[in-house]
């Protein structure tokens, strides 16, 4: 498989993709290979290394962790959005050290940060290993950092270091 | 591939309509959100809720009504929550990152200073 | 009836789609800066992505999911670059 693609998430990405818009025939497979296998020299031309999965376990657990949170900081923002008090002094910046060092595994944690009502990701300093994100609710932070130390750290941590 | 409004099998129609009308909501919250938080930093958490769940019921709710009735499974509407879900992120992120850097090169004291090699603290003290 | 429950739930669902969008469109107004500007364009574009959807729904077709697809393209990369004029416009000036 790594020999064809120098890719294969990506290709096999784009198959799904193709497929799922152009209709699952075995002549769009046939043309969906051919996009895919151009798409992978494409980038092969820029010399991006692939990201390495150590751990495909962690991937389900990850995203089950992600649902859920996404789910519950929904309902806690659509509380503080239409409450009569609006966050008076109640968002800030935070600055976390992370040990996550893996490009791939620290783009991923920034995503989950923003696509997560509630927490949105500004900056990452690579000399200090510190992440700066902005919290809408600081009564919280502690449980926060808990979770982001513990939980999305340590699985992103399996997945690619 | 069309249908009628009619031909849509009552649960699905419910179901359907239920999540929609959550997704919907969810938006709508978003964008009052968006302008009733007063600053910038705390808008930018509003839309996420427009693009995580906002956009999540309605593609489900969508998926739900056409599968139903044209009695095959249609998924291609995952598409579009899939590429939300990933661009969303980026373009906040690089939005968060330029407001960050126009107010520190403003010297806005609410802003975490431009963390020094030295020590960030001293920065900090100094402002 | 299920009809009935379809355009009841479409109206509800577009009117809070076009009530966000209005005030998506008061805040690009209100500003005060740039940014804030270019965040109410980015969940303008969501919503506007949204109604297609919406759109296609109520009229049965799935034509109307590329349309939504291109708005969502179409957003992501007009927001992104805004935020990169905004960092590079101030190191010119």
């Amino acid at each position: 498989m790594t020999a064809i693609f120098t890719y294969p998430l990506l290709a096999l990405g784009l198959v799904v993709m193709w497929l799922l818009l152009a209709g699952f025939t075995l002549g769009q497979f046939v043309v969906a290979i051919g996009v895919a296998i151009l798409a992978t020299e494409g980038l092969k031309a820029l010399g991006e290394t692939s990201p390495r999965i150590r751990r495909w376990l962690a991937i389900p657990e990850l995203a089950g962790l992600v649902f859920r949170d996404v789910l519950w900081s929904n309902i806690a923002v659509t509380r503080i959005t239409l409450s009569q008090k609006a966050t008076k002094g109640h968002s800030g910046f935070l600055t976390i050290p992370v040990r996550l060092r893996n490009p791939s595994g620290l783009a991923v944690l920034a995503i989950v940060l923003t696509s997560t009502p509630g927490t949105a990701w500004l900056d990452y300093n690579s000399t200090q290993g510190a992440i700066i994100i902005h919290v809408l609710d600081l009564d919280d932070a502690e449980t926060l950092l808990d979770l982001i130390a513990n939980r999305y750290e340590r699985l992103l941590m399996e997945i690619f270091e | 591939m069309t249908f009628d409004l009619a031909d849509v099998p009552l649960w699905a129609a419910i179901l359907g309509s239920i999540f929609m009308v959550i997704g919907a909501l969810l938006t709508l919250v978003g964008a009052i959100g968006l302008v009733r938080l007063p600053t910038f930093y705390e808008r930018i958490h509003a839309p996420t809720l427009g693009t995580s769940w906002g956009t999540g019921g309605m593609i489900l709710g969508s998926m739900i009504i056409f599968t139903a009735t044209t009695a095959r499974p249609v998924l291609h509407e995952i598409l579009i929550a899939i590429f939300v879900t990933l661009t969303t992120p980026v373009t906040l992120m690089m939005l968060g990152r330029s407001a960050l850097y126009r107010d520190r090169s403003e010297g806005n004291p609410e802003v975490p200073p431009e963390p020094n090699i030295k020590d960030a603290v001293d920065v900090k003290s100094g402002d | 009836m299920s009809a009935i429950v379809l355009v009841v739930a479409l109206w509800i669902v577009q009117g809070a789609l076009a009530a966000a969008m209005c005030l998506c469109v008061l805040r690009m107004i209100q500003g005060p800066r740039a940014q804030d500007r270019i965040l109410a364009l980015d969940a303008l574009y969501i919503c506007a992505m949204l109604q297609l959807v919406a759109f296609g729904v109520r009229s049965g077709s799935t034509i109307y999911f590329e349309a939504a697809l291109i708005i969502g393209m179409l957003g992501f990369v007009a927001t992104v670059s805004l935020a990169k004029f905004l960092m590079r416009g101030e190191v010119i000036e």
